[in-house]
């Protein structure tokens, strides 16, 4: 069990005094300008020591991300962009961040940019979050007038600005390149890669789209040790991180643990067990609704990180679990999901377009029981179509969790039917 | 993909008042020259919350003001969810997430609820015109679900009893948002009441900020 005093976010859920003194007393912006006088390259090698990978769903080294970033050119200015777009389901762990400890996220983007030679940065927040995104914005007026931003930033000699942008409500935003279309003023559509973001990203220019989490946990990783961060978790999958836990739970919550915490661990520590006890339970989606869920037989081992729940043919994605006991029609759950991945596709591709509605109302008669043996086949074939075929890994989120149900609960599925046909016989 | 269109009755202008529009003028400073066309965003929501929806006078005032064609801010205006293209209810317009992790906990039966006390179909106005309802997708606040969404305010952990509840307060006035379990944020329940915490903050900072100024920007109602 992770201690307070391992804790990054000694603030999550804003019990502490949240204004810039009470933050300044706990620690954050203490002298960040020694680690920027320390140069670049130091910084992307401490965060690549450390082992640090994305947080937003795919797990990609950040620092190896940073270093993707080439030389400045005055011509073609380089952008710091944070994905705050959070809209994952099951995912609700950067809104703790942008509401009650903005200030790790703040200093993050002073020591990102200045890595990547940016001097501006965007932070582009979902739109619901209205009061997270004023919040946010406090603070970093808070540290405009303190001089931790602006011409010479914390006395670093480097000039940095933050400005906070906002979406309207598209999943799809959380792309990155449909993150930067939408920043541009555009519909939210992915663009083809390459060229890579780094190569040309926001108005053309190299850019680097990092999430929340990722950004906000890089002061204290510099100021603790590259060492002290990838002595958590296993190796490959280091360092502490949000977890996000939902569904049938006893008290669900969001709470900061190390990587590769055993799953059952993390239930009944902090969410105080699943809804009628570990026996009682059905399945969980462990990383968002784009993975595929993890049926109770591999629960019992399952560790939280991304190379265990890879090897079982799901992902860590952005750490939300999604927990489903026994009263769960566990068909409906993922219809729903269907459905979400619906609404949200953003059109652009024909797979994901037309698959995605196919999609929903094949699951739909899965639900009803309506369904024949055949159009499980068929069902499965679509998936197959969508997945691969798109820009965007929309597409492929979309297909995943209905081919993580048939792997784990094609008997349900097909009792489902047989008995519906039994039952009409039965009838006439 | 879902299709979207703009409503038939149009207002037959819109302007923004003069703090909105001095807001609007430091928006668009914040990107680089020649790239209002950023600004969209921000611009079409603060419309959205003066007038309650986003009209087509509104499209055309704000494509003037950012020089773009106005069929490029119609089309960000329909792509988006969060813009309502026709009118919602005078007080109140309850966005409930239907998403997995909410409909686990019970989103469903706040949607049975919506369609009894408001209007049986999601969009439409309530008789008397003061309420109305939808179904959105995940609003991310899901270790607080079931959740619904009133303007900038989440209201969280709710049950059919604290949600009918919340209904009637929406019709009189602003009630507080948070969490109906009385859970300061998003920790587990009970969590704080070990002695080892001190409480310093008297809330979250979400309802902090509705109590200091519960609608941060110039309303029409």
């Amino acid at each position: 069990m992770l201690k307070d005093k391992d804790k990054i976010f000694s603030n999550l859920y804003g019990i502490k005094e949240r204004e810039i003194d009470s933050v300044i007393s706990r620690g954050h912006w203490d002298n960040t300008a020694k680690f920027i006088k320390k140069g670049s390259s130091w910084i992307i090698d401490e965060v690549k020591k450390s082992g640090l990978r994305g947080r937003g769903g795919a797990g990609f080294p950040t620092g190896l991300k940073w270093s993707f970033m080439p030389k400045p050119n005055p011509d073609k200015p380089s952008y710091l962009v944070v994905n705050a777009d959070e809209s994952e389901p099951g995912t609700c762990k950067d809104r703790e961040i942008l509401r009650h400890e903005p200030h790790t996220l703040i200093e993050g983007c002073l020591i990102a940019g200045f890595s990547m030679g940016a001097h501006v940065a965007y932070i582009y927040v979902r739109g619901e979050y209205v009061r997270e995104r004023e919040s946010l914005q406090i603070a970093i007026d808070e540290a405009y007038s303190k001089g931790f931003l602006g011409k010479n930033a914390a006395k670093s000699g480097w000039k940095f600005d933050i400005y906070v942008h906002h979406g309207a409500g598209a999943y799809i935003c959380g792309e990155e390149t449909a993150l930067l279309e939408s920043l541009e003023g555009k519909k939210g559509m992915p663009r083809m890669k390459p060229p890579f973001p780094a190569m040309a990203g926001l108005y053309g220019c190299p850019t680097t789209v990092n999430n929340v989490e990722s950004i906000a946990v890089v002061p204290t990783i510099l100021r603790r040790g590259a060492s002290w961060f990838s002595k958590f978790g296993r190796a490959n999958n280091t360092g502490t991180k949000l977890f996000c836990l939902s569904g049938h739970v006893e008290k669900p919550c969001v709470v900061e643990e190390e990587m590769s915490i055993p799953l059952k661990e993390l239930i009944e520590k902090y969410a105080g067990g699943v809804i009628g006890g570990w026996k009682n339970l059905k399945a969980i989606i462990p990383g968002g609704s784009s993975v595929p869920l993890l049926p109770a037989k591999l629960c019992n081992d399952a560790l939280m990180d991304f190379d265990w729940l890879r090897e079982n043919q799901s992902g860590l994605g952005t750490g939300a679990v999604i927990v489903m006991n026994s009263d769960t029609d566990i068909v409906k759950a993922i219809w729903r999901l269907s459905k979400f991945y619906n609404h949200e596709s953003c059109g652009q591709c024909t797979p994901c377009r037309e698959g995605t509605g196919w999609m929903m109302r094949l699951m739909n008669r899965l639900v009803t029981g309506d369904a024949n043996l055949k159009e499980v086949e068929n069902l499965l074939e679509i998936t197959k179509q969508v997945e691969g075929h798109t820009i965007c890994a929309l597409g492929d989120a979309a297909a995943w969790p209905i081919q993580g149900l048939f792997r784990h609960f094609r008997h349900e599925i097909e009792d489902r039917i047989k008995n519906r046909i039994t039952k009409n016989i039965a009838a006439e | 993909m879902i299709l979207r269109r703009i409503d038939k009755k149009q207002p037959s202008e819109f302007k923004f008042s003069k703090n909105n529009l001095s807001w609007a003028k430091k928006q668009i400073a914040k990107y680089p020259q020649d790239r209002q066309q950023s600004a969209v965003i921000p611009l079409l929501y603060r419309a959205q919350e003066q007038e309650g929806w986003v009209s087509k006078p509104a499209i055309e005032e704000i494509a003037k003001m950012l020089k773009m064609a106005p069929i490029r801010v119609y089309e960000v205006a329909s792509f988006y969810f969060m813009f309502h293209l026709s009118p919602v209810g005078e007080k109140a317009h309850i966005q409930v997430c239907g998403t997995t992790p909410c409909m686990l906990r019970g989103s469903e039966k706040l949607v049975e609820i919506c369609k009894k006390r408001i209007s049986k179909k999601q969009k439409e106005l309530s008789s008397d015109g003061k309420l109305s309802w939808e179904e959105v997708e995940c609003i991310g606040a899901c270790s607080n679900s079931p959740v619904v969404q009133v303007g900038s305010d989440y209201y969280e952990d709710l049950s059919e009893e604290s949600f009918v509840n919340l209904l009637d307060k929406l019709i009189d006035g602003n009630p507080e948002p948070g969490s109906r379990k009385k859970r300061f944020s998003s920790e587990p329940e009970g969590f704080f009441k070990s002695s080892k915490f001190k409480i310093e903050e008297k809330t979250n900072a979400s309802v902090k900020l509705f109590l200091e100024k519960p609608f941060s920007t110039d309303r029409k109602k």
